[in-house]
């Protein structure tokens, strides 16, 4: 009785894991030197890109698989993937019109239109589609304000000073593993530039979608913003229901001069695996890091992380520039079999930087969430301040949260604070909902509802609605 | 309305209840005594379904039902209402909605409307004068952080708004100042009426001054050893358990 309403809970329902049903044009399985020449070929790359790609390909073959993160899975087989997926009909439309409709379909299915106002009305987006972006809407508006904003792939052709600049810049691919087979099969992604002096006009978003099976999507973001420029983006992904893994390695990176600011919204929704047994669902192995490279530059990451089979992410700030500024907002919800190992950087290099780190884990079934942070004050950064708070919340007694924060100071200004709690859903707060009446479902979701609501308190009011809503949806198909 | 049995309770092995009957018509008013770890608030939280205690023999009929494979809620929703010994505390779930909440699945299971928030506040207004409890608990979390005494008058007022067919409230007088005890007892009485039946366990006879029982049963090893009327209660105050234990 007791074990049954828990797995009910745990029972949610994945709304978008249908599967477009178009063809598409594979590589065979694989990974080598042919196989990444042949992605630099089909994306037309000039050949420092591919020069780039063999070199960090050559480094990822001397690193070894990464295991210190909270996650067990079985070893990956990096030869049993297929490592570029592109639909036959579409290599890239510049009329929104001539998009084949099954992708627009799909998108629409997804609650993401791929049209554009006459207006610069809602958000512009970039849609990518397995291993290439199928539509970007809004780019010839917004090129007017001098705002770039297309896929990674048309930036390498068309853009390659500024790529030159800083495509690896900041992830270097000898960062990490993920990192370096990130730079060696890449193959789309968004690329946004603002201009001196400019408030991006719209939010900028880009939607990951992965359709086959069996295909890795190795995603390469970078936003560059200039000085006193600023913008918005949002990340949102989804995945249909298989019973095998896939992998998602993604890079992204940031770079913010003199004071300018990023605010960087992931909302991460791949699916999960089977609530059962944990069979497929995604790996998410990502490599996220902003470099404030100005004066009074500010950077800011929130992320609502509800999918994936595995996640393991730290999207990170380096405070370069004095009186820089970086955030970490994070609400992880993981349910059934669910894995997550997420949390933060922050590198403190200049005067008087300031970080603040919020982290809100809510664990349900088996799941595991953990949280692992950095914060380093170096000795330059004089009257660094960070303050670091992680909650979490757990459900059930088979699942797990820890929390691993790093703290390292060498200037002796610094302020630095850290401040964790956790909460737990006993057996006997449940049997007290029941007995007024209340079913098991509405209890954890009145419980979770509650802890959000303290501990939402203390995200930026915008994030913390958003999350609440995003949440609720997921309850609410976690109890249909 | 209540009928136990041959009822036997098993946790981790133990036997806790051991051929128990028990039988309860519309309208009375039972008391349950006995020394301590006797099986009182085991045979409660066993009626209302608590999953730590399963039946291992017997039945227990509500209405003519067998409730024993039904859900803990189920039987809420039925009209079984148990008042806590000790009331559990959910940090974060505002009290006002959580009986708004409990008010609802109730309302919903007998095809009647849900009551939106100001609608739910009316019907409050009156149950909080029943429970005699201050509005200022409503806007709190349910039981967190409340004194022993608070826990209790709020149990009373879920019962208020609930209106169950059958309350057991277990040892709602026990950590009770003079005049709390009192309010309790008026709000008991004031809920009671000739359809509804309350089973009262308690180890004072002090509130059966205010709360008139029609039986007092003495429960012994997870047994009914002694029945009788609200005298049993003063005999046993006056004398203790030892004489029913060792000469029953
Ligand atoms: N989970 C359990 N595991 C083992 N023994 C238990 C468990 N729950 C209850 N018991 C035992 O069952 C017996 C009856 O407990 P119960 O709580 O019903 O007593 P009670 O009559 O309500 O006592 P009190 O007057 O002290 O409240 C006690 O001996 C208790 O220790
Ligand atoms: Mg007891």
């Amino acid at each position: 009785m007791k074990k049954q309403n828990i797995k009910n809970i745990a029972n949610q329902k994945y709304k978008f894991g249908f599967k477009t049903d178009i063809e598409s044009y594979i590589f065979k399985k694989g990974l080598n030197e042919k196989i990444i020449t042949q992605i630099s070929k089909n994306k037309n790359e000039p050949p420092y890109m591919l020069e780039f790609r063999l070199k960090a390909f050559k480094h990822w073959l001397t690193m070894p698989e990464p295991r210190w993160s909270c996650t067990t899975y079985p070893e990956i087989d990096f030869q049993d993937i297929h490592y570029y997926s592109a639909p036959k009909t579409n290599p890239k439309k510049e009329n929104l019109n001539k998009i084949d409709p099954k992708l627009k379909k799909t998108y629409d299915k997804l609650g993401i239109p791929l049209l554009e106002q006459k207006k610069l009305e809602g958000i512009a987006v970039d849609a990518i589609f397995d291993s290439v972006s199928v539509a970007t809407t809004y780019k010839a508006q917004l090129m007017e304000y001098g705002v770039i904003f297309c896929p990674i792939s048309e930036a390498i052709q068309k853009y390659p000073d500024l790529i030159k600049k800083y495509l690896g810049a900041i992830v270097p691919y000898t960062d990490n593993f993920y990192a370096a087979l990130n730079a060696a099969v890449f193959t789309d992604g968004s690329f946004v530039y603002i201009p001196e002096n400019t408030i991006c006009p719209m939010d900028l978003s880009s939607y990951f979608r992965i359709n086959t099976e069996k295909t890795g999507q190795f995603e390469r973001t970078l936003i560059i913003c200039e000085k006193n420029s600023q913008v918005n983006y949002l990340e949102g992904c989804t995945a249909p229901k298989f019973d095998t893994n896939q992998l998602h390695a993604a890079t992204v990176e940031l770079v913010a001069l003199d004071n300018a600011s990023i605010k960087y919204s992931t909302v991460q929704n791949w699916f999960a695996g089977d609530p059962e047994t944990g069979k497929g669902g995604i790996y998410n192995f990502v490599t996220k890091r902003g470099l404030c490279q100005g004066k009074k530059s500010k950077i800011s990451w929130t992320q609502v992380e509800t999918g994936s089979a595995i996640t393991w992410k730290y999207p990170s700030c380096i405070l370069k520039g004095d009186d820089s500024i970086g955030e970490f907002y994070s609400v992880a919800l993981t349910n059934h079999h669910q894995q997550a190992d997420t949390g933060t950087k922050m590198i403190h290099l200049g005067k008087n930087t300031k970080s603040t780190i919020i982290s809100i884990g809510i664990s349900v079934g088996k799941a595991v969430n953990a949280y692992r942070g950095e914060v380093k004050i170096s000795k330059a950064a004089t009257n660094a301040r960070n303050y670091t708070q992680c909650d979490s919340m757990l459900m059930g007694d088979q699942c797990d949260a820890y929390t691993f924060p790093i703290i390292e100071v060498n200037n002796a200004s610094a302020t630095v604070e850290h401040e964790a709690t956790t909460s737990k859903i006993s057996e006997d707060q449940l049997f007290y909902f029941q007995q007024r009446g209340i079913d098991t479902e509405q209890a954890v979701s009145a419980i979770i509802n509650g802890f959000c609501e303290e501990v939402f308190k203390k995200l930026p009011p915008e994030f913390s609605v958003e999350a609440t809503k995003l949440l609720g949806l997921k309850l609410e198909n976690s109890v249909g | 309305m209540l009928k136990i049995k041959n009822l036997s309770v098993k946790t981790n092995n133990i036997e806790i209840l051991n051929n128990l009957n028990l039988h309860i018509k519309a309208g009375e008013i039972h008391v349950i005594m006995g020394t301590n770890g006797s099986g009182k608030s085991t045979l409660a939280k066993t009626i209302v379904g608590h999953p730590q205690f399963k039946a291992s023999k017997g039945e227990i009929l509500f209405e003519g039902q067998n409730i024993l494979k039904l859900a803990p809620d189920k039987r809420a929703r039925l009209g079984i209402f148990l008042s806590f010994q000790y009331p559990t505390e959910i940090p974060g779930v505002n009290n006002a909605s959580f009986l708004r909440m409990a008010y609802n699945t109730h309302q919903k299971s007998q095809g009647h409307p849900a009551l939106d928030p100001l609608e739910f506040e009316d019907l409050l207004q009156n149950k909080l004068k029943i429970a005699n409890i201050s509005e200022k608990y409503l806007d709190r979390a349910v039981n967190a952080g409340f004194s022993g005494g608070e826990k209790k008058k709020n149990e009373i007022l879920q019962m208020a708004v609930l209106e169950p067919k059958l309350a057991i409230l277990d040892e709602i007088d026990s950590g009770l100042d003079i005049d709390a005890l009192k309010s309790v007892a008026n709000s008991v009485n004031s809920l009671k009426n000739k359809n509804n039946a309350i089973i009262l366990i308690t180890h004072y006879q002090r509130i059966l001054n205010y709360i008139k029982p029609d039986y007092v049963h003495v429960i012994h090893k997870g047994q009914i050893i002694k029945s009788g009327d609200k005298t049993l209660a003063h005999k046993l105050e006056k004398k203790g358990y030892e004489w029913l234990i060792t000469n029953p």
